[in-house]
């Protein structure tokens, strides 16, 4: 019975599960869920993820919600390839478990409000809406300081826990590639050397490429 | 005997109290470093070489240096599986279990924290610093809250805790928000007039492990 993701193929969250169990080399089937017309805030996806939110998996009769514990529970169950991703010993791992809360808390939180102002509400709102231009300014300022520490980090480390890429790099891959894609913001990565050069390095991996080449086959 | 661990942060910080219970709930020793946030110790060179984008807490056992307080909650689970509470993150027996409390642990941070803080900042630290606050932020911020709260009292309704029948990380995560809010605020409310989430609260809020940090954030800072 293969891994089941009830996501969309263009959702950041569902691309961080999909990345992650290709990078596993786990068998597994997208269930799609129609964002464009509110599946996932229907009765029968609330009961599946009762914030109303993608992705959800089901592993045979085990059910999980919120991708960063998806992507914990997948690696911790390939002890081989998954002990790479998240690490051997309990500092490895806490070092994992750091920058994929950095993730989660200081840099999405950027991405997130950069993609709210300039994709989301305008799509929702429609023509008449005038983007909020300050609260553009404070994330993409906000952004810069904490790219900043990253690019210093980086500097002497070449994945973000260490020597090897972890789920913490791969946690960034989805919103990363929005903020260059389709935020129009690919400078605040090519601007920085040492950011630029890991992501370079984390998006040329097979499985990101292949997760990257559903997304866009699904549009 | 082992060196402490050490903390840095002022106890107040929600992020630090977060660690600061962990710690509790699985005796471990340790000992508190204050940081003066008033006077910017946290933005100082000696702080940013701990912690580099100058948020509390910092932490550090033996060798190893962390920050972000739910991995340090992680690690200290983990690294110190055999004492204390011995379940409140699992045991590596049982995968699901450990994936539960993350999936509960997940909701906090990107679910109820975001609404919380915002609240603890505007109701609870912005007066005490004499900020204005943003009534619209107030208001969107407890809506979004309230719908959260739904949530979780329907979870409630079936689990003692939100990860099962066992308080595990997941719970401990929400107390330093919450504790503010039902402590002082009117967002209060919110968790009174729901059944099972008010049942959750009376019992994660009433921990021993809590009671102590809550006598901590009291107390005046250690001496440096």
């Amino acid at each position: 019975m293969v891994v089941k993701v009830f996501g969309a193929l263009k959702s950041v969250c569902s691309q961080r599960v999909l990345a992650c169990l290709i990078e596993l080399g786990e068998d597994f089937e997208v269930i799609n869920v129609d964002l464009d017309s509110d599946e996932h805030k229907q009765p029968h996806f609330l009961l599946r993820q009762p914030f109303g939110q993608v992705p959800a998996i089901e592993d045979g009769d085990f059910k999980l919600f919120e991708s960063r514990a998806i992507i914990r529970y997948l690696a911790t169950k390939h002890q081989e390839r998954g002990a790479k991703l998240l690490g051997t010993t309990v500092e490895e791992r806490a070092l994992v478990d750091q920058w994929l809360e950095v993730e989660a808390h200081n840099f999405n939180d950027c991405v997130f409000n950069l993609a709210l102002q300039l994709m989301i509400l305008p799509r929702i709102l429609g023509k008449g809406h005038q983007t909020d231009l300050a609260i553009v300014r404070t994330y993409d300022a906000k952004l810069d300081k904490v790219l900043d520490v990253y690019d210093r980090h980086l500097s002497k480390n070449r994945y973000l826990a260490g020597g090897s890429f972890t789920l913490a790099d791969l946690s960034h891959l989805p919103a990363t590639m929005a903020l260059v894609e389709d935020l129009g913001r690919a400078h605040f990565i090519t601007g920085r050397k040492n950011l630029n050069a890991w992501w370079q390095d984390i998006s040329s991996r097979p499985a990101w490429k292949r997760v990257v080449q559903c997304s866009q086959l699904a549009s | 005997m082992a060196m402490p661990v050490k903390v840095h942060g002022p106890p107040f910080s929600t992020a630090v109290s977060r660690v600061l219970a962990c710690l509790l709930e699985k005796d471990v020793q340790f000992e508190l470093v204050n940081v003066n946030m008033a006077k910017g110790q946290h933005k100082s060179p000696d702080f940013l070489k701990m912690q580099p984008f100058g948020q509390v807490p910092a932490f550090q056992d033996g060798s190893i240096s962390l920050f972000e307080s739910r991995a340090i909650c992680r690690y200290i689970s983990e690294k110190y599986a055999d004492q204390g509470n011995r379940n409140l993150y699992g045991n590596n027996n049982n995968p699901s279990q450990k994936a539960f409390i993350d999936q509960w642990l997940e909701a906090e941070g990107q679910s109820f924290n975001p609404a919380t803080s915002i609240l603890v900042f505007q109701l609870v630290f912005g007066p005490r610093m004499k900020a204005k606050q943003d009534e619209g932020a107030i208001k969107q911020n407890k809506a979004k809250l309230a719908k959260v709260l739904d949530v979780y009292d329907k979870r409630l309704a079936n689990s003692k805790y939100l990860a099962g029948e066992e308080f595990s990380l997941a719970d401990l995560s929400h107390l330093p928000t919450a504790s503010y809010l039902v402590a002082g605020t009117d967002v209060k409310e919110l968790f009174m007039e729901r059944e099972n989430v008010s049942r959750w609260w009376g019992e994660i809020s009433h921990r021993e492990s809590w009671k102590k940090v809550v006598h901590m954030q009291k107390s005046p800072p250690p001496k440096n």
